[in-house]
Formats: C-alpha cells, structure tokens, sequence
C-alpha cells in the first residue's frame, strides 16, 4: 500500500511541478530566457488566491483574478524587464531576473509580513476514500484535474488553433516564422499571459494545499521549475509533462528509500544529472 | 579595528571566489550555477585537517587540490552539455553537494562544524593572507588571459563549434577552466572557513551560487578588474545598506536588476562608455 500512497503523492506534486514549469516552457521556448522571476508569479498568484478569496468568499472568483492579475503582470515583466535586454547574453538577463525575483519576495515580506496570509475558511477539504484506505482532499483531486485540463487545452491550442501554430513556429524558427508573416511581439505578449497566468492557478492552489502562503514559497520553485524544463527538453510541452510527473514520484519515493543519503533537492538534481548525461538534450528531445 | 579587518578580510575572499568564477564562466564561457559547492569542498577539506591539528597554511593546498579534483569530474560531465542544460546540472551538483553534506555526520550534517580552529597568526595575519591568495590568483588570470590559453578560452566563448575548427582542442581547455576555477574556489572556501570558522550546508548554498555569479555578471564578462569592483562592492553592500534593515534585500534585488537592465555589460562597459565619451570630446 506504500507503493501505492507515494505514487499518488507523487502524482500530485508532479501535477504542482506542472503548472509552475508549463508557463515557463511557454517562456523560454520564445525567448531562450531562465525566467527565474517566474516563482515570483507564482507567489503573486498565492497572496492574490487567499486575499480574494478571504474578501469575497469565493475561491472560484480568486482563481479568475489570479489568473487574469497575474498573466498581465508577467506581460509588463516582459515589455520592461526581458524586452530590453533581448539582444544581450541571456546571462544579463538571468541576474536581472534573480534580482526582480529577490527583490519581489522581499516586497511580499515587507507588504504583508513574514509569517504569511491563511484562508480563513479554506475551500475543498472535504476528503474522498479512493481505494482502501487511502484517502485523499478534494483540493488534491483537482490540482491534479486542473493540471490535465489545462495542460490538454493548451495542447490542443498548439496544434488545433492558428495562434497555437504561430506558437510552435516562432518557438522553432523565429525568423522564418516572422517571414510567414507572423507577429512575433504578439506571440511573446500572449505567452507571457499564459505562461504567467498557469503560474498564478498554481499559486493559488499550492496556498489551498498548504493553506499558507509566504513571502518563500517560490524559492523551490524558482531553481525546481528549471530542473524540470530542462530535463523536459527546454521548449517542449510534453516534455515539461512527463519530466514534471516523473519527478514529483522519483522524489516521493527517494525521500523513503534513499532519503538517509540525500535530501529532497539532492535526489532531484541526481535524477537531473543522471537523464542529462544520457540524454544531454532531455527526456524528450528531437534529434 | 576589527570590524574594519573583518570586512577587508571578506572582501578579498569574495574577490578570489569571484576571480575563480571569471574563468569558467567569463574567460571560457560556461556558465555554472553551483560554484559555491566548490566553495563548500574546499572549506570542508581544510576544515577537516585544521581540525585534525594541521596549520592553516598547510591546508590551503589540499582544499585547492580537492575542489579542482571534483571540479575536474564535474567538468568531464560538463563536457556533455552546453547552455542552458550546462547551467542547470551545475546548479544540480550545488543541490548535490548540499544534499550529501546534509545527511553525513562526519561532516556535521545539519548543524554543521562550528569551533573550527583560529589560524596562529590571528586576524591581521589572515587578513594578510586572503589579501595574499587574491592578488596572487588575480595575477595569475590576467597571465592566463594573455596566454594562448586565455585566447582559447575566449575562443571557445566565443564559438565553440568555430574554435573546434580552428582546430583548438575545446575539451581540454574547458577541464583546464574547470579545474583553475574550482581549485581557486576551494581556495577560498579554506579562507571563508577559517573567517567565519563555523560552516554548515546552507554557506555554500543556490543563493552563495547565484550571489558570486552576479559579481562576475555585474562586473562585466570576462572583465577581471570589473568582476574585483563588482565583488568588492557586493560582498560589502550588505554592511553599507545596515542603515535600511528591514529593505536591504529589497535593494539588493534592484541594484542586480537596475545594473542589468540599464548596463547589461556590467561595470566594465560603464566605464568603457565614459572613456570613449571623453575620447571623442579631446
């Protein structure tokens, strides 16, 4: 039964890992940017999801304004922070980005305090018995729905819709795309919207699940979410998927098996080093 | 006396950590996110032998020795990627060495070794010394960026697929790059050990990584005075910005992000600017 309880903690954290580093695919497949500031987005979602909630009692009313809040944010993070610095080695623009990012937490601390913000009545505890004796809260539930759904809509966006195709052909050709006549300014706006904005859903729910949320809750997901679009193959939806899921179970399970050798981080970052040795392009690379 | 000592004295080994930085990352173009691992190998090897009765300067070599060893391996992995996955499995080996030192008790796991010995010669004399290994490392990169070696390096930087046909051999200069920068990070690690004499897993953690990555960035690429301006200043803005407490992250966060977005050739091209500036006004 042990096999069974850590899958599905995996699972669920996976689907969190998901969320975060989705929006970060969306990113750095346009940009060729580590987005670290990203995690600061994520945050922003989380104080937006328990103030709104808390004010007017509606959680699915918080997750809109998240959503939507956040998504415009991360579109002024690209128009005055990345956009300037497009030319410039994308080193100039991972320390601005640690900077906005330092900076940012440091202004949730400062604005809201250091202890953190908690529901005052948080929504989706009830608990569901799955099989046996396991049993889990409907917030876990739909972390998990949410992240299929969302990631499926999205997948379905990329093939099916003609943004979803100038998507894809600004990711892998940028100057041919703009020859077809593509306007790639738009394209990069509208992925910071949506990038950021799944960031902000998985703030939102990452406070339901801990029914906290402080000025630090994105330092993991601030280097964890690189891990995983790295180990996905930089740029690649599915990829990000799969490496997300399989993460969230390695570190279920390596934290009770190995867990007297290496911490949590540690066992990441093994798996990480291990996959990129083999395949130094990623689980799911082309070519 | 001593404030004054303490500062210098950290000042200088943030400069030969910075120093050791600039020629992985600057002179031979391969970014790493996990160089305070290094730091971390070298402040535990000597911490190790002072603790076992050896002097300080008896100590510097094995540090040195040791992170360039492992800094010799990680650079063999290195090897296999580049970019942005170069970035992330070296911020993976400072998760590593994080994780690993964490779980084991030899080497003080959680809590760490505190009471680690003072060297004989007491501060003015440690002072001496890191004021010492920096100058000295600093001599020995602006050697290196002189040599044909240092023209490799920039090579590489600049176009490995280029510099392979130009026919320089990229996988040895990259490992000598791993190993001079780590070693001189080990360096500094046996220093900062005996500075601070306490360390523990969170000292040679992702923000240690980041915070000397930014000195060689803000610095400017490659730029060796630069990245000494840089280190100097940053090691010691935690001090100055005492006054504001409660905002010196928030500042810190926007000098990184303001001197990025408004000179994203660090110091370096700053003052380039104002050269060229009075150059055309003569």
């Amino acid at each position: 039964m042990l096999a069974l309880d850590l899958l599905i903690q995996g699972l669920v954290q996976g689907s969190i890992y998901a969320l975060i580093a989705l929006g970060l695919t969306l990113v750095y497949g346009l940009l060729r940017i580590l987005h670290v500031a990203h995690a600061a987005l994520f945050t922003l979602g989380g104080y937006l999801g328990v103030l709104v909630t808390n004010a007017t009692g509606s959680f699915l009313l918080a997750i809109l304004v998240a959503m939507v809040t956040v998504g415009v944010t991360g579109m002024a993070v690209y128009r005055f922070a990345y956009r300037p610095l497009l030319g410039r080695s994308p080193l100039v623009a991972l320390i601005a980005s640690i900077g906005l990012f330092i900076a940012s937490e440091e202004l949730f601390r400062i604005v809201f305090g250091a202890y953190g913000l908690s529901y005052v009545d948080p929504p989706l505890q009830q608990r569901v018995q799955l099989f046996g004796d396991i049993s889990l809260s409907v917030a876990r539930i739909m972390v998990v729905v949410l992240a299929v759904v969302l990631l499926t809509v999205l997948g379905w966006l990329s093939v099916a819709t003609r943004t979803g195709v100038a998507w894809r052909a600004s990711v892998s050709d940028p100057p041919i795309a703009q020859a077809f006549g593509i306007d790639i300014e738009r394209v990069r706006y509208l992925n910071f919207f949506v990038g950021s904005a799944l960031a902000g859903a998985a703030g939102v729910m990452v406070a339901l699940l801990n029914n906290l949320v402080e000025p630090t809750m994105g330092a993991v997901p601030s280097y964890k979410a690189l891990a995983i679009i790295v180990l996905g193959g930089l740029g690649s939806v599915r990829g990000t998927l799969v490496a997300a899921l399989s993460l969230g179970i390695i570190e279920a399970f390596g934290t009770i098996y190995i867990g007297n050798y290496l911490d949590r981080d540690a066992i990441a970052f093994a798996f990480l080093i291990v996959v990129l040795m083999i395949r130094p392009h990623g689980l799911l690379a082309r070519g | 006396m001593i404030y004054e000592m303490v500062v210098v004295t950290n000042m200088a080994i943030a400069i030969l950590f910075a120093l050791s930085l600039n020629v992985i990352t600057g002179f031979c173009g391969q970014v790493s996110l996990g160089h305070a691992a290094f730091l971390g190998i070298g402040a535990y090897t000597s911490t190790l032998l002072t603790k076992s009765g050896l002097p300080l300067t008896a100590a510097l070599v094995p540090a040195a020795l040791m992170a360039g060893t492992v800094g010799f391996f990680v650079g063999l992995a290195a090897l296999r990627v580049r970019h942005d996955f170069l970035a992330i499995t070296t911020m993976g080996v400072g998760f590593l060495f994080v994780g690993i030192v964490r779980k084991q008790d030899a080497l003080g796991g959680e809590i760490g070794i505190a009471g680690i010995p003072a060297p004989d010669f007491g501060r003015p004399g440690l002072l001496v010394l890191s004021i010492v290994c920096a100058v000295a490392f600093g001599a020995f990169t602006v050697m290196l960026k002189r040599s044909w070696a240092g023209f490799a390096f920039n090579a590489i930087a600049d176009d490995e697929d280029t510099a392979r046909l130009l026919g320089i051999d990229v996988p040895k200069f990259k490992l000598w790059a791993f190993v001079i920068g780590t070693a001189g990070a080990g360096l500094a690690g046996a220093l900062y050990a005996h500075q601070i004499r306490y360390i523990g897993p969170d000292s040679f953690g992702f923000v240690e990584s980041i915070t000397v990555l930014a000195m060689v960035i803000v610095g400017g690429i490659g730029s060796i005075w630069g990245v000494v301006v840089a280190a100097a200043l940053l090691s010691a803005l935690p001090q100055w910005f005492q006054f504001v407490e409660n905002y010196k992250l928030l500042l810190y966060g926007l000098l990184l992000f303001t001197t990025m977005r408004f000179a994203p050739g660090g110091l370096a091209s700053i003052v380039d600017r104002f050269k060229n500036r009075s150059a055309r006004g003569s």
